[in-house]
């Protein structure tokens, strides 16, 4: 009973999603305040109902009710109660629920922050989304219904969650991913509500900013997660795979990336105003084409867990038309929006343009490596794939460049900054980071390897730039603690999230040049040494987990001859549908892990080991955290409230 | 022309410039690092390219698997039941290779019409065949009966 209350909510938000794209629309064009109104009532209801149905789920799941399909392939009663939750969205139509449920709880949370807004913005907003929210419920009850009954004759046990699936990093991962994906759906449904009416102005880049940088924030953890997960569950120890499903996530990221600086410009300065609803179309447009390459299965990846040729060409006519109907949108409209400033060459702005064509290179170089070998594939030319290499080769040396430009553009001011001024200010930090990255390097290896050297002075060069004008900005102030005290904190928002770029980039080069990896094969008794570790393997024994078996190896770790730790790495076999899986063991640290997995089991006792020694791979994480976190703390500038307060204060006077 | 129009054109020609050396240079990079896929009757035809960086899949002959004693050394027949080809692989195994399975190989061949792999692909459900060993194996007209039939299972 309960699936089909599940089902029943499903469409009945369907119904309230149709009114909410249409009454609100009609009522913003014709000026009529009732029907506008119903905007904000509609979208609580649809999301009310979107959470009854993720509820129902949810419920089928714990009471392990097998005679919904979904279920019945994606848990077991053997699986803990918090996997058997997670499971909601382990499979295609569950995940596709979730993303549809965030999709609601976006629009809830912009009916009921938007007191300040005009009534016809928030009307077109809120429209906007539901037809987005109508595109994606069509799809779940028409292709993907998770709530299918396998009646009459249903299976005793089910078919168990994926066990790479079966881990904390899986069960947060997909949320906070969609969480950025989705959220991107506001900052497009503000741009095509500008678009429509016409009022193209640095109003509405106020008002979307800030959701911006938090989905953009979402998005950041979404993709740090996966990454780290990547990093330990799938055995190997790699961080990043250039796999068309990161690919996928990272995409919308760079453009997002491009849109929250954009935005800026526009908020601030006025100008940019119709790239910045490029931006926006294309930033959402990457969403739904990442959730059309993940969920159609035209991908060869580990990720294409579901394939089905209707379910793609579904999305693919829902992105064709979003697409499409946004630009020939734009083209209509945004034809003729003038700047409200200008700006002169030396100025933010211009060191702002690089960033976002810089940005927008990096997502077309990686949108060409992902969709080439489909199309070659469509076009019936062979198959082909492409490999890390080539996104390495473009893609680093974007990276490089932007950080370059980054410190420069931290020092330039709005407008105009006089050249002299500049060089004036910028050679002392690149001195002191040339200076910086040549002892680093020489203090940490002993040796002088240029590439090192030259990524080392760029990550010094955007620290001591930041803190170069954290001191100018807070010296300017009567005294020092007081001017940092008064720093808003979209400002120290923006500052972290350049530290976190830094310390990306110094995990990132780390653990690609210093690290270390071997994989041998080990009798018990066997070591092996790496920097100041001996690795020792003493065997491996059975154990038994909750629903699985494993084979538990047990390496000891000396640190300079003394017992350091011992780490237990684990291969597992699934009984459910007989998965074997890896399980590494790894001792984390600041500065570098210790990563051991277990590969097969050889003769006599022997086992394939990968043992490996992983430098500040921690910091590729530790960065990400540190961006997503800037990015919240931007958006909660106070800023923000008061000029909410003065747009309420003014609507209610006139 | 006016200094201002002087400016312009000179921002206008260093992003056009800019914007071809890009293309140039991802083109370039494209064609560098682009995996093509053979199947093994495609390798024992010789349409495969000898010390060049390609892609084979099929499926793990029955009882071909033979390990070095002493090192990850392991060397199988990779066959779409119409050629089968050689491949030499020197590291950890993904968990789901076995015999009979579909799998994808990376790496170059030599001479001798070995693949030398460097890295060896399988999916991570057991049912599941790589789109190009099973379209291989249809081309070959040798798809096995029991696969089909665990492929529509799988959907």
């Amino acid at each position: 009973m309960i699936p089909e209350f599940g089902q029943y909510a499903l469409i009945l938000s369907l119904c309230l999603s149709f009114l909410l794209a249409f009454i609100p629309l009609v009522g913003a064009e014709t000026n009529n305040p009732l029907w506008m109104s119903y905007a904000r009532p509609l979208a609580i209801a649809k999301f009310l109902f979107l959470f009854i149905a993720l509820l129902c789920l949810g419920y089928a799941f714990v009471a392990d009710d097998f005679s919904v399909a979904y279920v019945a392939s994606n848990s077991n009663t053997a699986l803990p109660i918090y996997y058997k939750i997670s499971a909601i969205w382990g499979g295609h139509e569950g995940s596709l629920l979730l993303w549809i449920v965030i999709l609601g709880g976006w629009t809830v949370a912009v009916a009921v922050r938007s007191d300040n807004l005009p009534p016809a913005i928030v009307s077109r907003v809120l429209a906007v989304m539901g037809m987005v929210g109508v595109g994606f419920l069509l799809f779940i009850i028409l292709t993907s219904n998770p709530f299918d009954r396998h009646l009459p004759v249903f299976p005793q046990e089910g078919g168990d969650l994926n066990p790479l699936l079966q881990d904390i990093g899986l069960i947060i991962h997909p949320p906070l991913l969609y969480m950025g994906y989705v959220g991107f759906s506001v900052a497009f449904a503000f741009a095509v509500a500008a678009l429509l009416s016409g009022q193209l102005d640095a109003a509405w880049a106020r008002w979307s900013r800030p959701w911006t940088n938090i989905a953009w924030a979402f998005l950041t953890l979404g993709i740090g997660l996966g990454s780290w997960w990547a990093y330990y569950e799938l055995g190997w120890g790699g961080w990043w795979f250039w796999d068309p499903v990161e690919n996928a996530s990272f995409m919308p990221w760079l453009i997002g990336t491009a849109l929250v600086h954009s935005l800026a410009v526009t908020e601030k300065r006025g100008v940019f105003k119709s790239w910045t609803v490029l931006l926006a179309i294309f930033a959402f447009s990457l969403s739904l084409l990442g959730t059309f390459l993940v969920r159609s299965g035209v991908l060869t990846s580990v990720h294409a867990f579901a394939s089905d040729p209707a379910r793609g060409y579904f999305i693919l006519v829902l992105l064709a038309i979003s697409v499409g109907g946004s630009l020939v949108l734009y083209a209509w409209k945004a034809a003729h929006v003038k700047s409200e400033s200008s700006f002169s060459l030396v100025s933010r702005e211009t060191l702002l343009l690089i960033n976002n064509i810089l940005l927008v290179i990096a997502t077309m170089t990686v949108l060409l490596g992902t969709i080439y070998p489909l199309i070659v594939d469509a076009l019936g030319w062979g198959k082909i794939s492409v490999g890390p290499p080539y996104f390495n080769a473009l893609f680093i040396p974007l990276v490089l460049l932007m950080a370059g430009f980054m410190g420069i553009g931290i020092m330039a001011r709005w407008r105009q900054t006089k050249l002299e001024t500049l060089l004036g200010q910028l050679w002392k930090p690149a001195v002191l980071s040339i200076v910086a990255g040549v002892v680093a390097q020489w203090q940490y290896a002993g040796e002088f390897n240029f590439q090192v050297v030259g990524i080392m002075v760029l990550v010094f060069w955007l620290a001591f730039t930041g803190l170069q004008d954290m001191y100018k900005r807070a010296s300017a102030k009567s005294g020092m603690w007081k001017g940092m005290r008064s720093f808003s904190r979209s400002y120290v928002g923006m500052m972290l999230a350049h530290v976190g770029v830094a310390v990306t980039i110094v995990g990132a080069l780390m653990v690609s040049i210093y690290n270390e990896e071997r994989d041998l094969r080990m009798a018990p008794g066997d070591r092996i040494t790496f920097a100041q570790y001996e690795f020792i393997f003493d065997g491996a024994r059975k154990v038994q987990g909750p629903n699985y078996r494993a084979d538990q190896g047990v390496i000891r770790i000396l640190e300079d001859g003394e017992p350091y730790t011992q780490l237990l790495p684990e291969k597992r076999l699934y009984a459910a549908r007989g998965n074997v899986m890896t399980e590494a063991a790894i001792d984390p640290g600041f500065t570098r892990d210790l990563y051991v997995a277990l590969g097969e089991p050889l003769e006599g006792g022997a086992w394939a080991v990968r043992v490996q020694y992983k430098p500040f791979v921690r910091w590729l994480w530790l960065g990400g955290l540190l961006m997503a976190f800037g990015g919240i703390l931007a958006a909660m500038d106070k800023r923000y409230s008061r000029q909410a307060k003065r747009e309420l204060a003014r609507r209610q006077a006139a | 022309m006016t200094p201002k129009r002087k400016q312009r054109l000179y921002i206008v020609l260093s992003i056009v410039i800019g914007a071809a050396v890009a293309v140039g240079l991802v083109m370039y990079a494209l064609s560098q690092n682009i995996n093509l896929f053979y199947s093994p009757a495609d390798i024992a035809a010789g349409k495969a390219p000898v010390e060049t960086r390609i892609r084979a899949g099929g499926m793990v002959v029955e009882g071909s698997v033979k390990r070095d004693p002493q090192s990850l050394r392991v060397e199988f027949g990779l066959t779409d039941y119409v050629s089968t080809v050689n491949v030499v692989y020197d590291g950890i195994l993904p968990d789901l290779f076995r015999e009979g399975q579909g799998i994808v190989a990376q790496g170059e061949l030599n001479d001798a019409g070995q693949l030398m792999a460097v890295e060896v692909l399988a999916k991570h459900d057991e049912n599941y065949m790589p789109p190009e060993v099973a379209e291989a194996l249809e081309k070959a007209g040798k798809m096995p009966e029991q696969l089909r039939a665990k492929e529509a299972y799988a959907e």
